[in-house]
């Protein structure tokens, strides 16, 4: 089969080797979770419970608010200790549920909804299954599935992409569930194909994932409404962006988004998630994560969302040598925590601890015009000038040379030789960039 | 629970290659033919050199000290690769200060000035070079000549016939001196000879003579192994051209700037650069001759002075062969290849402005 890609990229150390083999094991409910009411990108979800309240597990402990918003459910039956900031993986503080876990903790599917024929659901039934499931994007974007899942007027779907690249160098967690829970994921992918009204559903699977190849070979031939495309191995093969560049041919207008181009991408997580809530009547309340790097033990984790970092090191048997990072997510788009009493979210698809030395970098020194990181870029941008602009602060030639098109992949900072801080530079300038505007439209 | 940990923004991995590692892998790829040089020119070429990096690096320390910037810098290895660089262009013969003159003259005005590594417009082993063909002339031209005809081991380049070829050239024609013995110093003089309405037919056969035995394969050869006339590290073009595509390979050159540059330079010599009108030139010998070769594959790509994109290290490799060429046919130096990347640095900033990569998602809609 032909190896699909896209223009640009690079090729960090792998890593999947660490546990790639280690299967799916559930987690144990520890005694004390905290549960972030902002999960998701957009607005923070309003609390539904109060300090002392008794939680049942699968209640909904949080409501949207807004559009782009999604629903918190508890993981586990207990009692609230209490609703207020604490630490968050992605924000740094966060108002949370904080909720001691009953020692009879068993689960009750009272407030379960489960679809009586799940064959029958019509897209906008899916669609509110999903949302008040509290579905989001699992890859890590988190962004909420019901808002994605109907397009908007005048636009329509033509095809759906499942997103199995799993780019990120370490993480493992979506290449075991396509091992291990594939008719999860192909059920979850007829929901959306129906939800969204596509044509056509593709699933993409990077070509270092043999296995997951053979195993979705063998599960897409003979059905005509999906089909198998092996990806590159290449960073960030996953991006959406590229992916639907790689699969369809399509760009995605810069400052569009993929259903200018009828594309809707769907993490095969998120696939799985919506199949447990169809089928099951479970909210997302758990998600696979690969734990790996400097521990005693690698894993691929189903942990109840959340389950502090902590408890997850120690139940691996503790961190091996001293800890440097410890990162949530992969190590190219990762978001370095400061301790590890950080609960795990629902777009939590790694923990990657790296060592004391693994976690020093070099010092920053002149660019040298070497024009690697122009190379790498994925959107074709010059990071070193917009990087450069947004050191000097010019962020009106920042933006003209095309800083809000930057999808953050990290691309040029892994390559550039001067080790520059490209991508931070950037975001820099893109919040710079959008909050003026927002400042602009508000006057 | 940890406190305390590491805060940092993505990505967490980097590629291993640094700044270090690229200047010293050039300064690598440039080894074989700096020993060649050893060899051809004797062991002084190597102390020439010597000189020349450390020269640059002290250059590079005081220039650091003054700007109370620290030694840091220092480190990188691109003030000894500039060092390097410029004693590649010096004849074997220069006393031990031209170096020394040329690496401060590199490194203060043609790096510091600029604000350092990675600010400066031209490559600053060529701002060295050039002057100190400016200051020195007779020093950096005339002086090319003796090692090539003292040195018994290299005598095999200027064979007897054009060396009476020469003689009777330089002898009859009453130019102010000989000026060079570099093959492209010859041809230049041959072609003098044969513009000149006051020449003689002796004259102007011996020229063609000269003409033809330059262009022989056999010349050729020699020119393409190393046993030439010409600056230290420009004797062998075979060395260069193994070291380049070294660097090609690793991707630390990028090879569209030297193959177009080396490509134009072979079909316009071709074109223009013969005496008996158009396809008279000899590709062959305009392309492993002076110092194209170095020029093409260590000058050019300068990864500060050059441009960004593919297309705009095409379109540079491009416009500096053309200008070679032009130089070297219709100009008053035989050798062009250091004014015409100097030309085209001046260029870069203005190539990088209006070639840029295509960017994503702006593409028609159909
Ligand atoms: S500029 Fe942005 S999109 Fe381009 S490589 Fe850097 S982080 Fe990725
Ligand atoms: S990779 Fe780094 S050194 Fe090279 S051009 Fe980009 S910013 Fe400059």
């Amino acid at each position: 089969m032909r190896k699909l890609t896209f223009k640009g990229g690079i090729h960090p150390p792998e890593k999947k080797e660490l546990s790639e083999n280690e299967s799916i094991i559930e987690f144990p409910v520890r005694p004390e979770i905290s549960v972030p009411l902002l999960q998701q990108l957009g607005a923070p979800s309003k609390p539904l419970v109060k300090k002392g309240d008794p939680v049942k597990k699968g209640q909904m402990i949080g409501e949207a608010q807004g559009f782009i918003s999604a629903n918190v459910h508890s993981p586990v039956s207990g009692k609230v200790k209490d609703v207020d900031y604490t630490n968050h993986p992605v924000t740094g503080r966060g108002i949370s549920v904080t909720i001691l876990t009953e020692s009879n903790n068993t689960p009750t599917s009272d407030d379960y909804f489960k679809a009586e024929d799940p064959e029958k659901l019509s897209p906008q039934e899916i669609a509110d299954i999903a949302k008040n499931s509290g579905i989001v994007g699992m890859g890590g974007a988190s962004f909420p599935t019901h808002v994605k899942l109907i397009p908007p007027k005048g636009k329509n779907y033509e095809s759906l992409i499942l997103n199995g690249a799993e780019c990120e160098p370490y993480l493992t967690a979506d290449y075991r569930l396509m091992l291990e829970k594939p008719e999860k994921i192909l059920l979850g992918a007829k929901l959306m194909m129906k939800a969204c009204l596509a044509k056509k559903t593709f699933i993409a699977i990077e070509s270092n994932k043999p296995e997951a190849v053979r195993e979705w070979e063998k599960l897409t031939s003979g059905e005509d409404w999906i089909e198998l495309k092996v990806m590159k191995t290449k960073y960030p093969q996953g991006a959406e962006k590229q992916l639907i560049n790689a699969i369809t041919g399509k760009e995605v207008p810069s400052g569009g988004l993929p259903v200018d181009v009828g594309v809707l991408v769907q993490n095969v997580g998120t696939a799985a998630a919506l199949y447990d809530a169809v089928y099951s009547g479970e909210p997302l309340i758990k998600r696979v994560t690969t734990v790996t790097g400097a521990v005693k033990r690698r894993a691929n984790l189903l942990v109840p969302v959340g389950t502090y970092v902590s408890d997850i090191i120690e139940f691996l048997g503790g961190y091996l040598g001293e800890p440097g990072k410890v990162i949530f997510g992969g190590p190219m788009m990762g978001v370095s925590q400061r301790t590890d009493g950080v609960p795990v979210i629902k777009s939590t698809s790694g923990i990657l601890v790296l060592s004391k030395t693994e976690s020093t970098e070099k010092p920053q020194t002149n660019c040298i015009r070497c024009s690697r990181c122009v190379t790498v870029c994925p959107i074709g941008l010059m990071p070193y000038e917009i990087a450069a602009r947004s050191e000097t602060g010019d962020l009106e030639t920042a933006g003209s040379v095309g800083a809000l098109d930057c999808i953050e992949c990290g691309s040029c900072s892994f390559i550039c030789p001067a080790r520059r801080d490209l991508v931070q530079l950037i975001r820099l300038a893109k919040n710079k960039i959008i909050a003026k505007k927002k400042r602009g439209a508000q006057k | 629970m940890i406190q305390n940990l590491r805060l940092s923004s993505s990505p967490h991995v980097k590629d291993p290659t640094t700044t270090r590692r690229i200047m010293l892998l050039v300064i690598a790829a440039l080894v074989p033919s700096a020993a060649a040089s050893i060899l051809f020119f004797g062991y002084y070429s190597g102390i020439l050199m010597l000189t020349g990096t450390i020269s640059a690096i002290a250059a590079e320390a005081i220039a650091e000290i003054l700007r109370k910037r620290g030694l840091k810098s220092l480190t990188d290895g691109s003030a000894a690769l500039t060092g390097l660089l410029l004693s590649f262009n010096l004849p074997a013969s220069v006393p031990i200060w031209v170096p020394v003159i040329g690496a401060f003259v590199s490194i203060w005005f043609g790096k510091m000035v600029f604000g350092g590594l990675g600010h400066n417009i031209f490559n600053p082993a060529l701002i060295g070079r050039a002057f100190l063909v400016a200051a020195y002339p007779t020093l950096m031209t005339a002086s090319w000549i003796s090692p090539v005809l003292t040195n018994s081991t290299a005598s095999g380049f200027i064979n007897d016939k054009l060396r009476t070829n020469i003689e009777s050239v330089v002898s009859s024609e009453e130019l102010d001196a000989m000026t060079s013995a570099t093959p492209l110093g010859l041809l230049k003089d041959a072609r003098r000879v044969l513009s000149n309405p006051a020449s003689t037919d002796l004259q102007k056969d011996k020229a063609r003579g000269s003409i033809q035995t330059l262009y022989s394969w056999e010349t050729i050869k020699n020119m393409f192994l190393g046993n030439t006339g010409g600056s230290l590290g420009e004797t062998s073009a075979l060395l260069l051209l193994i070291g380049g595509l070294f660097l090609c390979a690793l991707k630390i050159v990028n090879w569209r700037m030297p193959f177009s540059f080396i490509g134009v330079v072979f079909i316009l010599t071709w074109l223009i650069g013969g005496t008996n009108g158009f396809f008279s030139g000899n590709p062959f010998f305009s392309v492993v001759s002076g110092g194209l070769m170095l020029g093409a594959f260590f000058m050019a790509t300068d990864m500060v002075t050059s441009p960004m994109t593919d297309k705009g290290q095409i379109l540079f490799g491009l416009c500096a062969g053309f200008l070679v060429v032009i130089i070297r046919t219709y100009g008053g130096y035989p050798e062009g290849v250091c004014y015409s990347i100097l030309i085209m640095n001046a260029f870069t900033p203005l190539i990088d402005r209006f070639i840029r990569p295509k960017k994503f998602g702006i593409q028609e809609v159909k």
